[in-house]
């Protein structure tokens, strides 16, 4: 018989997969309760790093062309396609689901993504607009990136609740520092395996494991992440990331488990622009 | 050369100011519970005008049952078209009265007859009028089919834009079927109070919208009162944090219109006697008391000297004093507390070592008065390049490369709005797309409309006003 060779399941910060900076890591069990992976369980330094490496990835993501964001999120879904049997697998040993319940999910979190992606060059169509103003002025109004948004992933479904945090986020043009599940971090590691090898550039996707009450003090409190969709933390976390984070009035938001293009335009801000008509 | 003018006063005779006020709640004016009241004065010459009440927690209370009682009962019950008929009446009425409210608003605010006359009034009727017709059209408004309303909204306004800021809260509120607890700003609540009696001729139901007059105190009372599930907001940074946090345990809503330290941006090659125009509209509109107010002037250096040479000309024939003048371009700062604030501010100017120039001009012994002023030599490490004025103090700043201008443009807390000034189009919608700002102007500054959504980025606020995007804050989604 031959011993499998495991996967160490470890950060993706700045395009690179480390382990924590504080050595820690966590004891993952399955739906049956054997041993699963020693994920990493990131620390305050992590996320600060994260920071770091989103805000250097800010700028190239948020003026690439809305067309070419599209293309890179659907060829995220490409590379989905191509793991599909190794989601299943994590999804059914993190959630106890069937190997079919579990292509189910692979097949809609694929399909999700695909969805998100096409949000990318429609969403100022939409949510913009031209306003017809009294007086000789042109007026228009876009959404455009909010800037570096934290996500702290929801834990209905390992791995459509993965995609329902980060491609709403980056299809609005965002850098994101996704927070995994506790329970189901295998999923939001594998996804970075596939971001990782997708032509995302470096910085724009980094995702950390562990436990979110940890990390949401850090993420309310740092001045450097701008928004935050707070799906995953328990109603008392959540209450103190919005107070904290009024500091910097980060924009502060979370959702059902629903698609929705609110989701991409709640981490946008519509700029107005005003100018002249005339010979 | 400086012309002169006879003076033309605009007559107060149009305006009817009772001595005392009490509370609009539920439809009618009821006395508080607490029996306070303040004086609110007339800012350009410190005469009493009347005498309003303090509301106290337990009139927010009853204004907050009025408002959920009028909502269950009454508003949420009629269909758009007729809410809408309803805002149409308002907005009518405010132009018929146009000129009572104009002078009213001078008198208790200290702005310019001028421009409470041909921006303030017209455009607060404007903003009813162009809510009315969305009233029976909310599926368009962006959120799905039906959207909901939250039900009862407080909405707290500042001093600076009394009767427009009004507009700007009630008539989106009332629009989409929410009912209102409005608190007017201590120092100005006679236009918000002559509104009442608007609501009243427009027969609208009782309970819709109640007006609470009061100081911080009564804000917070709404701001903290259960039974509120929205709350608008529009005032200083500061003050929106502590909202922010306090609504934060809440289900209730929250927007939030804040401060700002607007760029407004002159690259060499803009054409310089618009700009100066522009640059005049940018600080010197409403004493500077703008929260979008380009109050830092960042200009090209080359064309620097040319630039402030042409400025000073044209600040010079601007004509303060008298707000009641039709020919005042100045009027009175709005009060004791602002004109010290501003005092504070420019000699922090002074003493970490910009340079000051203001026109010769007489300013009236009695009242509150600040001479438009620019100061040079500053850097971005001055209080005066990084703080809120709140008033006719301008920060000149300047840079090289258009680059280095939207670099310094951006390097503030704030992001609620910025000026470009440059003859080369590719070159305005380089710079509009760099800056962090909601509204951007583009050789033009401080326009206004109420289809035209304002708003900030980053510490300048949460949300949008006006347009559709604006609408939408008035509204739930069902995908949170």
């Amino acid at each position: 018989m031959r011993l499998d060779v495991r996967k160490t399941y470890k950060l993706f910060i700045g395009g690179a997969f480390p382990r924590s900076e504080s050595g820690r890591s966590y004891e993952l069990l399955d739906a049956k309760g054997n041993f699963l992976a020693n994920p990493a369980l990131a620390s305050r330094k992590d996320l600060r790093d994260a920071v770091v490496a989103a805000r250097n990835a800010s700028e190239k993501w948020a003026t690439a062309s809305a067309f070419n964001r599209s293309q890179i999120l659907y060829r995220v879904a490409e590379v989905m396609e191509g793991r599909r049997e190794q989601f299943a697998a994590e999804i059914m040993a993190q959630e106890g689901l069937t190997k079919a319940q579990s292509l189910k999910q692979v097949d809609e979190a694929i399909d999700l993504w695909v969805w998100y992606a096409g949000w990318c060059d429609k969403i100022s169509t939409i949510y913009g607009s031209t306003n017809p103003v009294s007086g000789s002025f042109y007026n228009f109004t876009t959404p455009e990136p909010l800037g570096v948004v934290a996500v702290f992933i929801s834990e209905n479904k390992s791995l459509t609740d993965v995609v329902h945090g980060i491609a709403p986020v980056l299809a609005g043009g965002n850098v994101v520092i996704a927070i995994a599940a506790e329970d189901y971090p295998l999923s939001a590691i594998t996804l970075a395996e596939v971001i990782a090898t997708s032509d995302v550039p470096a910085g724009t996707v980094n995702i950390l494991t562990g436990k979110s009450a940890e990390l949401a003090p850090w993420v309310a409190s740092h001045m450097d992440i701008d928004g935050v969709d707070g799906s995953g933390l328990d109603a008392a976390n959540y209450e103190a990331l919005k107070r904290e984070g009024a500091d910097n009035l980060k924009r502060i938001q979370r959702f059902k488990s629903v698609e929705n293009p609110q989701r991409v335009l709640s981490f946008m801000e519509h700029k107005t622009v005003w100018h002249p008509i005339g010979i | 050369m400086k012309f002169e003018y006879a003076p033309a006063p605009e007559s107060t005779a149009i305006v009817d100011i009772k001595p005392e006020y009490e509370l609009f709640i539920d439809g009618k004016f009821v006395a508080s519970k607490s029996g306070k009241k303040f004086e609110t004065i007339n800012p350009a010459n410190e005469k009493v005008l009347s005498r309003v009440t303090q509301a106290s927690a337990a009139d927010v209370d009853r204004a907050v049952k009025a408002a959920t009682e009028a909502y269950r009962k009454t508003w949420s019950k009629l269909s758009g078209a007729q809410r809408g008929k309803y805002l149409f009446r308002i907005a009518r009425i405010l132009q018929e009265r146009a000129r009572e409210f104009a002078v009213l608003e001078s008198m208790d605010n200290g702005k310019p007859i001028r421009e409470t006359r041909d921006t303030d009034i017209p455009l607060a009727a404007a903003h009813f009028f162009y809510h009315a017709g969305w009233a029976d059209k909310l599926d368009y408004a962006g959120l799905g089919d039906n959207p909901k309303p939250h039900g009862v909204v407080g909405q707290i306004i500042p001093w600076n834009f009394p009767m427009l800021m009004l507009a700007w809260k009630v008539a989106p509120a009332l629009a989409t079927g929410n009912t209102v607890v409005l608190k007017p700003a201590e120092t100005t609540p006679l236009t918000a109070l002559l509104f009442a009696e608007v609501c009243q001729q427009a027969d609208l139901p009782k309970g819709v919208v109640n007006i609470l007059t009061g100081d911080g105190l009564t804000g917070a009372a709404i701001v903290n009162h259960p039974g509120i599930n929205k709350i608008a907001f529009t005032g200083s940074t500061e003050v929106g944090k502590i909202i922010a946090k306090s609504v934060a345990g809440t289900k209730k809503a929250l927007t939030l219109e804040l401060g700002g330290k607007g760029a407004n941006i002159i690259f060499e090659d803009a054409p310089i006697d618009e700009t100066v125009e522009g640059i005049i509209n940018g600080i010197y509109f409403n004493q500077g008391h703008v929260c979008c107010a380009g109050s830092r002037l960042l200009v090209q250096e080359n064309i620097k000297d040319e630039l402030l040479e042409k400025l000073k000309r044209r600040m010079s024939l601007i004509r303060v004093g008298d707000p009641l003048d039709k020919n005042t371009d100045l009027g009175a700062i709005n009060s004791a507390a602002q004109l010290m604030k501003i005092r504070e501010m420019a000699e922090s100017g002074d003493a970490e070592g910009a340079e000051r120039w203001s026109p010769q001009c007489n300013l009236p012994e009695k009242g509150f008065w600040f001479p438009p002023t620019f100061f040079t030599g500053v850097s971005q490490a001055h209080r005066i390049a990084r703080e809120e004025i709140f008033g006719p103090v301008l920060s000149v700043i300047t840079f090289r490369t258009p680059s280095e201008a939207i670099e310094k443009a951006n390097n503030t807390p704030y992001g609620l709005s910025a000026g470009i000034w440059t003859d080369k189009g590719s070159r305005i919608l380089w710079s509009a797309q760099q800056l962090k700002a909601g509204v951007i102007w583009a050789n033009t500054f401080n326009k206004f409309d109420p289809a035209s959504p304002f708003g900030g980025y980053k510490e300048s606020g949460w949300g949008r006003e006006g347009g559709r995007h604006g609408l939408a804050a008035y509204l739930k989604g069902d995908f949170s």
